[in-house]
């Protein structure tokens, strides 16, 4: 219990060296399935990597530029994002994601290690421009649930949803 | 002032949006809609207007006529997520929010099985991760069984079937106790996925070594190496044959050929020989005297 709360004491900390406006962070012990060990290592990196991934994310949509997503998304997500990016463009909407707080929890790391999956109950506001007229704000709290696939240096989200 | 409008369903759609909408309110929206639905949005108000229907997953954004109802096709919204609405074009917008949830139906799996080659006699030394998509590439988080076959060419097969937890589902599997090309093959409904897994003959289980005279050498053969399940270690393997004699030692690297490892050493009497392969000890040969 202790170790676990000292583990989001280092996660909110390393994200609040990140910028001003920085989310609270709060990491669940994690309830894995899978016969494979979840070293500390691998979870710190794991959530600091999704964590990244946010601010690539509320930056690519914001300034459509889906180029943005490479460092941090590959497959499905980087592909579905990066369509998204291509439509709103086309439209004439921007969207800006600021992240709030987010709570996570690793529930599967793959038996080969080649992939971890974790939820996200996270609280952000969206906002819509339509040629930079704001159309809404809303704050929106979703349960997120993400896979990553470790690559060369770091983990990438490979699939982002929110999930009911 | 509130009005509630009564949703207008979308032509033949089998899922639509049950919905009441207000100028200058919140949507009344669904929780829910399942992806590639088609549904439709009614609107208040009278002029032109603008609906966006804005998330992650797909951007939205069609003109339409205040106080009618706009009909989105199946296939219009198909990622899932949750996305943000908003029906502009009067003195305020009218907005809510709803998540497009993916369909139940597997149509897509993600199979990961590892290793694609491993000795043979291992207990759960294979596994295989699955997780499920539909056919809009959504991961279905709802639980779903999936079946994972194990087979090898003689026929013998091991079956699990898990329920998925957000998506995924994995399992271990014995390696059979026969060398050769095993099938590893996901299912979740009518939805497949085929991994092949090589099984090679695990490390010597014995060695034994025969000596016979041949002029002024030992010839040294092995009989055929197998491991303990009997099948032929490959061709390649090192088998190192060592002889001692009068304090001072020599070593032959030999590697299997046809099954067998066969070398010459120089014959001395009194010489100690034995022979060995990785971490296997051989029979060891006492020469003459």
């Amino acid at each position: 219990m202790m170790r676990s709360l000292a583990f989001s004491c280092a996660i909110i900390a390393a994200a609040s060296n990140l910028g001003a406006a920085q989310p609270t962070v709060l990491v669940q012990p994690p309830s894995v399935q899978g016969p494979r060990t979840l070293q500390e290592q691998t979870q710190a990196a794991v959530i600091r990597n999704y964590l990244q991934s946010w601010e690539s994310f509320s930056a690519a949509f914001e300034h459509n530029n889906a180029a943005l997503l490479d460092s941090d998304f590959v497959g499905t997500a980087r592909e579905k994002f990066g369509r998204t990016i291509q439509e709103q463009s086309a439209l004439g909407l921007r969207t800006k994601y600021q992240d709030h707080s987010h709570d996570i929890r690793i529930i599967f790391y793959s038996p080969e290690g080649l992939s971890i999956e974790l939820t996200d109950d996270v609280e952000y506001d969206v906002q819509i421009l339509d040629h930079d007229k704001v159309q809404t704000t809303q704050r929106v709290r979703a349960h997120y649930i993400v896979v990553l696939t470790p690559t060369e240096v770091r983990w990438r989200v490979r699939v982002m949803q929110a999930d009911l | 002032m509130k009005t509630a409008l009564p949703l207008v369903l979308s032509g033949l759609a089998a899922a639509t949006l049950s919905l009441a909408a207000a100028h200058g309110a919140n949507l009344n929206l669904p929780k829910s809609i399942e992806a590639g639905s088609a549904f439709s949005i009614p609107s208040a108000g009278s002029g032109k207007g603008t609906v966006y229907i804005v998330g992650p997953g797909e951007a939205l954004k069609r003109e339409i006529q205040l106080g009618e109802t706009t009909t989105f096709d199946a296939g219009s919204l198909y990622n899932a997520g949750h996305y943000v609405v908003v029906i502009s074009g009067g003195a305020s917008a009218d907005t809510g929010s709803f998540d497009v949830v993916p369909a139940s139906q597997p149509a897509n799996l993600s199979f990961f099985a590892k290793p694609s080659r491993l000795p043979v006699g291992l207990q759960n030394g294979i596994t295989g991760a699955v997780y499920t998509f539909d056919a809009y590439q959504n991961l279905i988080t709802a639980p779903t069984p999936v079946s994972f076959e194990l087979s090898n060419p003689t026929g013998a097969t091991q079956k699990r079937t898990v329920t998925t937890r957000g998506g995924a589902a994995w399992t271990e599997m014995d390696s059979s106790p026969q060398q050769g090309v095993d099938k590893f093959v996901a299912r979740a409904g009518t939805i497949t996925s085929t991994r092949v897994i090589g099984q090679v003959p695990g490390d010597p289980c014995g060695i034994s070594m025969t000596a016979r005279p041949s002029g002024k050498q030992i010839e040294l053969e092995t009989a055929p190496v197998r491991d303990c399940s009997g099948n032929a270690v490959p061709d390649g393997t090192i088998v190192t044959f060592t002889e001692n004699y009068d304090g001072a030692q020599s070593t032959v690297d030999v590697p299997l050929k046809r099954g067998i490892a066969k070398v010459e050493l120089p014959a001395h009497s009194g010489a100690r020989i034995s022979v060995a392969s990785g971490v296997v000890m051989g029979n060891e040969i006492r020469w003459g005297k």
